[in-house]
């Protein structure tokens, strides 16, 4: 188990490293996730007023297309210096593999979520941080299982031909649901009278997705990138 | 080689095919939708054929992920084109049924979108065939199995988003008269994509051996 650990950290150890030198993903998909939220506004504001209930909404959309951006940079790096092949035939786990990938995108996702919600409390007038614990908790569970499809979709991926635009094509339906109880669990928190059980009930379905499928994913992982 | 059961069944689905439309034609009338109403007869026989053919393709990708068989992909791949084809049917028919019981063209229901959700999913299995690529099939597969498990979180998510939703628990509430003509046309519906099915993947088996062939030729 400690070895297996061991394993997943290397692998997110490793991405982070390459990220630390040049920032690349990082800074760009930040920057994409600020134009997401812009081009939203001038969509969805109207007399200098946002729309009702428009806030949760740009939010998780700016999440959800940074989201397959970064996945599909994250992979392509892989393939570029051609050392995807070189990580599947290490001496680990496929599942650690997997792990440590989805570790190093959930950082990366993080790091974007810390500069865009405050953003999008701040431009949309939206009370996010009322309700700190719950929204937290939406954020990490909704993000969670975004990624955990995200990873093994790109992760599989990187050999297809037309891979940029087969991700969000095979990505968007799929996590249909995380996008839905995101959003109306974030909904649920901003309306003018917080509607906190209801958020629970969102995040407990969140969390209840995450569970199925990591499962699925950590078990279709193995055959999925077996040549 | 097909099965020995692809006769009998063929004859029964054509025969079932055939005399359905003089079935609905003789069920009575609805009283207030009146002739629109009669699209119900197809349209639910196509969606419960719909899930037929997107729970044999859920079942052989899921087999074919774990045992690598062919012959589990072909079925995987002729239950995916169905799905689609058929889906498009119930997606064109729905809304035509809806515009006259619920006078919107479309709803937000859980139904509704879980079925488009779906639907969706199996394109997109389908264009990862396609353009994926060599060794797509194993690829699509997971996007199958994965789409296969999403139907529930999408339905229980959009029912939880749209109470509004009017129950549409019609089969029960149908009259005497109707529920005859409608449950011939289900059985009718399932056999004709039984019988689809099975010839699509007979297809995709021959047309496996002729690519290995002009492999074989070739070298």
């Amino acid at each position: 188990m400690r070895a297996f650990a061991r394993a997943v950290w290397i692998v997110t150890r490793k991405d982070l490293l390459i990220e630390s030198r040049t920032r690349e993903i990082l800074f760009t998909t930040v920057f994409f996730a600020l134009a997401c939220v812009l081009v939203f506004a001038f969509g969805f504001v109207k007399e200098g007023r946002p729309m009702e209930d428009v806030a949760a909404g740009i939010l998780w959309i700016a999440i959800a297309f940074s989201g397959t951006l970064a996945l599909g940079r994250a992979f392509e790096r892989e393939r570029q210096g051609e050392t995807l092949r070189a990580l599947l035939i290490a001496p680990i786990d496929r599942a650690a593999l997997y792990l440590g990938k989805l570790l190093g995108i959930l950082m990366l996702l993080g790091a974007v979520e810390i500069l865009i919600v405050p953003l999008v409390a701040l431009m949309f007038q939206a009370a996010l941080f009322d309700h700190a614990l719950v929204m937290l908790g939406l954020l990490a569970a909704g993000t969670l299982g975004f990624a955990a499809v995200g990873t093994l979709f790109a992760a599989m991926l990187v050999r297809a031909r037309s891979r940029d635009v087969m991700l969000p094509v095979l990505l968007y339906p799929i996590t249909v649901p995380v996008i839905i109880g995101g959003v109306r669990g974030t909904a649920a928190l901003l309306a003018p009278t917080a509607d906190v059980a209801m958020a629970r009930l969102w995040l407990s379905m969140l969390l209840f997705f995450d569970v199925v499928f990591l499962t699925l994913a950590l078990w279709t992982f193995e055959p999925v990138m077996t040549e | 080689m097909l099965n020995r059961l692809f006769v009998p069944i063929t004859v029964v689905a054509a025969a079932m095919f055939a005399y359905a439309p003089i079935m609905i034609l003789n069920a009575p009338y609805e009283a207030t939708m009146g002739l629109v109403q009669k699209i119900f007869y197809f349209h639910a026989a196509c969606g419960m054929a719909m899930f037929l053919a997107a729970f044999v393709s859920g079942i052989g990708s899921a087999l074919f992920l774990f045992t690598k068989k062919p012959s589990a992909d072909r079925m995987a791949v002729a239950g995916a084109e169905l799905t689609v084809i058929i889906g498009l049917i119930v997606l064109v028919t729905g809304p035509l049924w809806a515009r006259k019981a619920w006078g919107v063209w479309w709803q937000w229901d859980a139904r509704l979108t879980s079925t488009l959700v779906m639907w969706m999913i199996f394109n997109a299995y389908l264009l990862l065939r396609r353009y994926g690529g060599p060794g797509s099939e194993k690829l699509a597969a997971a996007v199958a199995l994965f789409g296969m498990a999403n139907v529930p979180f999408v339905y229980w998510s959009v029912n939880v988003w749209r109470t509004l939703h009017p129950k549409t628990s019609v089969i029960p509430s149908l009259q005497p008269g109707m529920r005859g003509p409608f449950w011939f046309c289900v059985l009718a519906f399932l056999l004709v994509t039984t019988v689809i099915l099975m010839l699509r993947t007979e297809l995709e088996k021959r047309r496996q051996q002729l690519d290995e062939l002009y492999l074989m030729a070739e070298e």
